[in-house]
């Protein structure tokens, strides 16, 4: 184990036994899960700060990160509540809507060669139309209210969706798919006992992907009309030249994503570990 | 082979596939026949259709000319008396041994009974993976996941095993020893196996007849019975009956490839 420790520390050609004792905690630093991004990350917020400072940037241009701390009491603890419940609804809402519709397209898409050559160009026409042109267009037809923010959200997530569902189901091993057939199983079975478990990797990594999507679909919709969420916060801070402001509506927003990704990694790790790739060391 | 009907009857059987560039004669004029209970290995170079006779066997394919016949009774559809095991295990990596032992059971009816696990254990231990009902296929070795592959297949109790190449992809040493752990299970409970290989001397070490095909169209060039005492083991492979066997089949193969 150290031997091999300290090739990754220091590229030094001294004999490892002589330099041990001094490599130690350098060792410690670079080794510890965590310790070297949290480093980083503090030292990015330092410089920041310093430069900000020395260099008098003006906070409209870029705020200093404690002048960010002090734009989250702007406004109280409850409205932020609101914010984020008011992004996070229709994220998730897109969200599980979009897995509800592309699950059983990516099995009829999988299952139908015509249907497959016939629905995928279009499939890929939506994909191609930039969400944020479009939102605009939804909200003044649908009107205002969730349901055109709830579109949108599914408009964004509902293509890697159906694109990795649907080469999952195809990457069964065919051995099974011959054994399924010489047991003469209905086909239902064969979708569900050995298609969609195999696919489970590949919908997990297409979950993650959208789940990070949806919380960007929510706040372009809140771009375009909306009176509550991050989306609405940060435009309506930034019209009032209230950078720091939105900088923390924008932190608030980044967290929201990662914690919402994290949960998605949470349910695979624990109801379907194994269709993680193999930790072996 | 038996007075009594055979199990497997092929009479002039021609597999034509239609591929993207073409048709591919995959087979012509096959004809053979294995007894029941009769252990027949069936040797050729790669390419020429060894895996079409068991998938016609098997029914997951119809051929385009000539009869299979099972039993007696010519092949519509998969049957229920078929185990089939493949080159690679292929095994649910969700579901522990027993549960992908039963699974044939559970794919079939919708359902496990505590019968078909009691039932899943006796083979488990047959195939030697007592103790390890309860591991998933990726904590087992290359070789004990191919037994849990036995075992699916055995678990309905076929009358006929149907076997792809079945240790081609594991080690010389684990490739012996499954052979002869197969003829230990054969040999308790006897069952019509087809046994496709490349090997020369694992198909003579454990088949009482070998097949040999040819080159594409394939077709059956060597019918050769294997006279060797059972139940065979390690000491088999060193009579000198064995070597000339295999001398004999390594020639005609070589004498076809040149």
């Amino acid at each position: 184990m150290t031997m091999s420790d300290t090739s990754a520390v220091s590229s030094s050609s001294a004999p490892p036994e002589a330099a041990m004792p001094g490599r130690s905690w350098s060792a410690w630093f670079v080794q510890t899960p965590g310790v070297l991004p949290a480093a980083t990350f503090v030292a990015i917020i330092l410089v920041w700060e310093a430069s900000c400072r020395l260099f008098e940037i003006p906070s409209f241009v870029l705020p200093a990160p404690t002048r960010i701390l002090g734009g989250f009491d702007a406004v109280s603890t409850g409205r932020w509540a609101e914010h984020v419940w008011a992004t996070l609804r229709v994220a998730l809402i897109g969200y599980v809507l979009s897995i509800a519709i592309s699950l059983p397209i990516a099995i009829i898409l999988a299952r139908s060669e015509i249907l497959s050559r016939a629905v995928y160009p279009i499939l890929v026409v939506v994909q191609s139309t930039p969400v944020v042109a479009i939102a605009p267009i939804i909200i003044v037809a649908l009107g205002s209210g969730d349901l055109p923010r709830v579109v949108i959200t599914c408009l964004i997530t509902f293509f890697p969706l159906v694109v990795s569902t649907t080469t999952g189901l195809m990457a069964t091993p065919p051995e099974l798919i011959e054994l399924s057939r010489s047991l003469r199983a209905p086909v239902i079975r064969e979708i569900t006992q050995i298609r969609l478990p195999f696919a489970i990797p590949y919908i997990f990594s297409a979950l993650k992907i959208s789940v990070t999507l949806a919380v960007i679909g929510a706040v372009v919709a809140e771009f375009v009309a909306a009176d509550k969420g991050l989306g609405y916060f940060i435009q309506f801070s930034t019209s009032m030249f209230q950078v720091q402001q939105a900088w923390a509506g924008l932190i608030v927003l980044v967290l929201l994503s990662l914690v919402l990704f994290q949960a998605v990694t949470a349910v695979q790790r624990i109801w379907f570990p194994w269709s993680l790739p193999t930790e072996r060391a | 082979m038996t007075a009594a009907q055979p199990a497997i009857e092929f009479s002039d059987v021609g597999q034509v596939f239609r591929t993207a560039s073409g048709a591919l004669e995959a087979l012509r004029g096959v004809d053979l026949s294995i007894g029941r209970h009769e252990f027949v290995a069936v040797l050729g170079p790669s390419g020429c259709g060894k895996s079409t006779l068991l998938r016609l066997t098997s029914g997951l394919i119809r051929p385009t000319s000539g009869v299979v016949s099972v039993f007696g009774l010519p092949v519509a559809e998969p049957r229920d008396d078929i185990g089939i095991v493949f080159q690679k295990p292929t095994l649910l990596p969700w579901a522990n041994v027993e549960d992908n032992v039963v699974f044939p059971v559970r794919h079939k009816t919708g359902r496990v009974t505590p019968e078909d696990r009691a039932n899943a254990r006796i083979i488990i231990e047959k195939v030697g993976l007592a103790g390890f009902e309860a591991r998933l296929p990726a904590e087992l070795s290359g070789g004990m996941q191919q037994r849990v592959g036995i075992a699916r297949a055995l678990f309905m109790n076929p009358d006929i095993l149907l076997m792809d190449e079945p240790f081609s992809a594991l080690d010389a040493l684990t490739r012996e020893e499954m052979g002869f752990e197969l003829l230990r299970i054969w040999e308790a409970q006897p069952k019509t196996v087809m046994f496709i290989t490349h090997s020369i001397s694992e198909a003579v070490l454990l088949a009482d007849r070998v097949l040999v095909m040819s080159e594409r169209p394939g077709h059956i060039v060597e019918n050769l019975v294997i006279d060797l005492p059972r139940p065979r083991g390690i000491e088999t492979s060193n009579q000198k009956a064995m070597h000339d066997y295999v001398g004999h089949l390594r020639g005609l193969l070589l004498k076809r490839a040149a």
